[in-house]
């Protein structure tokens, strides 16, 4: 079964589009499957999804229940990673905080990345005072660091896991446009372009159909060294007390409030904090080795 | 000279595009805001009639468009409004604030560079190799840690547990207000004032939140500067002076790197811009005066002002810092020419 796939997909005189196109993707992964950092990044993200997904199944406690008795516990048997300060289960929280921060990248990256392909093929293929203005709005968003344009937003709209996910998309997506726009500008007058010109394809369906896919692959790079960055913005917001909100596990939140005992119970801060390491290390792991696959040219 | 002045018009042109953008962003920052500017002057009890007064006065009955007239005139008068909070002007407050931030922000740049480019100048020439690898991972670390983790687990470590680090702020209590504020810069004013002590004071406090905010930085230098010495050494000139008998290290620090040097200005100059973002957090945890805890407690109240201020003041350091880079790399490049 598998070998057969190989062999079909491998196959040099592909007989139809799909074939051609899955021989792509299949040469991908096994370029991919080479790099043992990017593997890592791949197997700590999907073992993260998969946490995440499973929480209600796997945590062992509710991530909101109190046990005031029971509070900043040491890690034992009854309580894998302890508990925090007012006897919340730490490894359940930790579960249900996954689900928090990895919707807001969803959210976020969904969001995003279709809005800067389509300002950046826009402006490329249309150049102009189109691509004057396009760029003129990119800069001024550029112009700003990310995490206090953030701040700036989320304060005038008030604090919360919406208008976090909002305030980060309206910093995110100036880059996405970049690169769109300049992978644009390199194919614009390519023949095919032009033969689809010829044909009487409209302007629009040629950035659509023609254009615009051939930007994906080094915007998929980008989303996901981006990932990380949007990871620690998220958590940096929730750490400042203006991303999610109390009792919501966030996890630059968690950090936040375990800050007050990081002298006489640091594991309380501990878990977290790993967790966001652990999880944008991966993204950069694998961001970089996507980066090696599909964008030789900037390695 | 004519082409080279048109270019440096456009520039010009684009910049200021660049900032009556931020004024706009910040001018709808201001206004979306939920806390209303008239309850906040007039409180919470203030009959009708004072309100609706009080909306007239603060011009806020007029159309957007003088409005935002009104805004820019200010803000060319350097007029940020008051804060709530500080009860002074709030360009009066930053103009506090600010150096604290600035002195880590400059320190911290510094020890990056020194550190970050010849790390990556050593990871390109071994590229591949064992040493290559750590410096890569040591890298995405510094890229994938949140700086307010690295600042608390470096608290957790030098403080609490090694005791070698002052605790948070800026000084000891008890050279608090000792020192004459001459340029705001801490290690400057102690040094004028020669007071030994307090310098040495001054460098303590700094040594860890300026450590933390240099791994974070370093990171970025190092990872570009391997790619542009990459980049560098696949150069036929590089075969050339290497064929000729040169040894490897005169021709990758003689041949290679000032070819770099030009681009590595962008990179520091863009550093600096995110270093100033990595001190608003740095601060909250190390408790460090600076313009990071402004912002941070002008949010927790809801005081726009401030928040606003502080928010146009960094673009424009960040505007400034690109602008400064393009014309460095003017200056320094011959082929631009």
């Amino acid at each position: 079964m598998l070998a057969d796939f190989r062999r079909w997909a491998l196959n040099d005189d592909a007989g139809s589009r799909r074939q051609a196109a899955w021989g792509r993707r299949y040469r991908i992964w096994l370029a991919l499957k080479g790099n043992p950092l990017a593997m890592l990044g791949l197997a700590i993200i999907l073992a993260c999804v998969v946490l995440a997904a499973l929480a209600p199944v796997l945590a062992p406690y509710d991530p909101t229940v109190q046990e005031l008795t029971d509070r900043l516990a040491k890690p034992s048997a009854a309580h894998l990673l302890g508990t925090d300060e007012l006897g919340r289960d730490i490894l359940s929280r930790l579960l249900y905080g996954g689900r928090v921060t990895l919707g807001m990248v969803i959210a976020v990256v969904v969001l995003v990345a279709p809005l800067g392909l389509a300002v950046g093929t826009v402006a490329g293929f249309f150049g102009g005072w189109v691509d004057t203005c396009l760029m003129r709005v990119t800069d001024v968003f550029l112009a700003f660091p990310r995490l206090i344009l953030a701040l700036a937003f989320v304060a005038a709209l008030s604090p919360g896991v919406e208008s976090t996910i909002l305030a980060i998309a309206l910093t995110a997506w100036p880059p996405y446009a970049r690169i769109a726009r300049a992978e644009t500008l390199t194919i614009r007058h390519a023949d095919f372009i032009e033969a689809a010109a010829m044909t009487g394809a409209s302007p629009w369906r040629i950035v659509a159909r023609h254009v615009a896919p051939l930007c994906v692959p080094s915007l998929i790079v980008r989303v996901t060294l981006d990932m990380s960055s949007i990871i620690i913005t998220a958590a940096s917001l929730g750490f400042l007390g203006m991303g999610a909100q109390p009792p919501s596990p966030e996890w630059g939140a968690m950090i936040a409030t375990a800050k007050r005992f990081i002298l006489d119970q640091y594991w309380v801060a501990l878990a977290p904090c790993v967790a966001i390491l652990m999880i944008s290390l991966a993204f950069n792991f694998l961001g970089d080795g996507l980066r090696d696959v599909l964008d030789p040219k900037q390695s | 000279m004519i082409p080279k002045l048109k270019s440096f018009g456009s520039m010009l042109s684009s910049v200021l595009v660049t900032l009556l953008g931020l004024a706009i962003v910040t001018f709808m920052i201001g206004r979306v805001m939920p806390v209303d500017p008239v309850l906040a002057a007039v409180g919470d009890n203030a009959p009708e009639s004072v309100v609706l007064q009080a909306r007239a006065d603060m011009g806020l009955d007029d159309p957007l468009i003088v409005q935002f007239w009104h805004y820019l005139v200010q803000l060319a008068h350097g007029d940020f409004g008051r804060s709530v909070l500080t009860h002074n002007e709030v360009a009066s407050d930053i103009a506090h604030y600010f150096p604290a931030t600035m002195e880590l922000a400059t320190v911290a740049l510094i020890l990056a560079a020194v550190i970050g480019v010849p790390l990556g100048i050593w990871a390109a020439v071994r590229q591949g190799s064992i040493t290559d690898q750590v410096i890569r991972v040591l890298c995405l670390t510094g890229h994938s840690v949140p700086v307010f983790v690295l600042a608390l687990v470096g608290l957790l470590i030098f403080y609490v547990f090694l005791d070698i680090v002052p605790g948070p702020g800026r000084q000891d209590i008890i050279y608090e207000g000792m020192i004459p504020s001459v340029t705001g810069f801490l290690t400057i004013d102690t040094i004028l004032a020669g007071d030994a002590g307090a310098f040495w004071d001054a460098v303590h406090h700094m040594a860890l939140p300026v450590c933390i905010l240099s791994y974070f930085s370093m990171a970025y230098i190092t990872r570009m500067t391997r790619a542009f010495m990459l980049g560098a050494l696949k150069g036929e000139y590089i075969v050339a002076a290497r064929a000729k008998g040169l040894s490897l290290w005169a021709v990758v620090l003689g041949h290679a790197f000032p070819n770099v040097a030009v681009q590595l200005i962008t990179v520091l100059a863009l550093t600096y811009a995110g270093l100033l973002e990595g001190a608003v957090v740095t601060e909250t945890v190390f408790a460090w005066p600076g313009l990071g805890q402004y912002l941070t407690n002008s949010l927790m109240n809801g005081d726009m002002n401030p928040v606003v201020g502080t928010t146009l003041l960094i673009g424009c350091v960040y505007v400034g810092l690109n602008l400064l880079a393009d014309l460095l790399y003017r200056v320094f490049d011959p082929r631009v020419k």
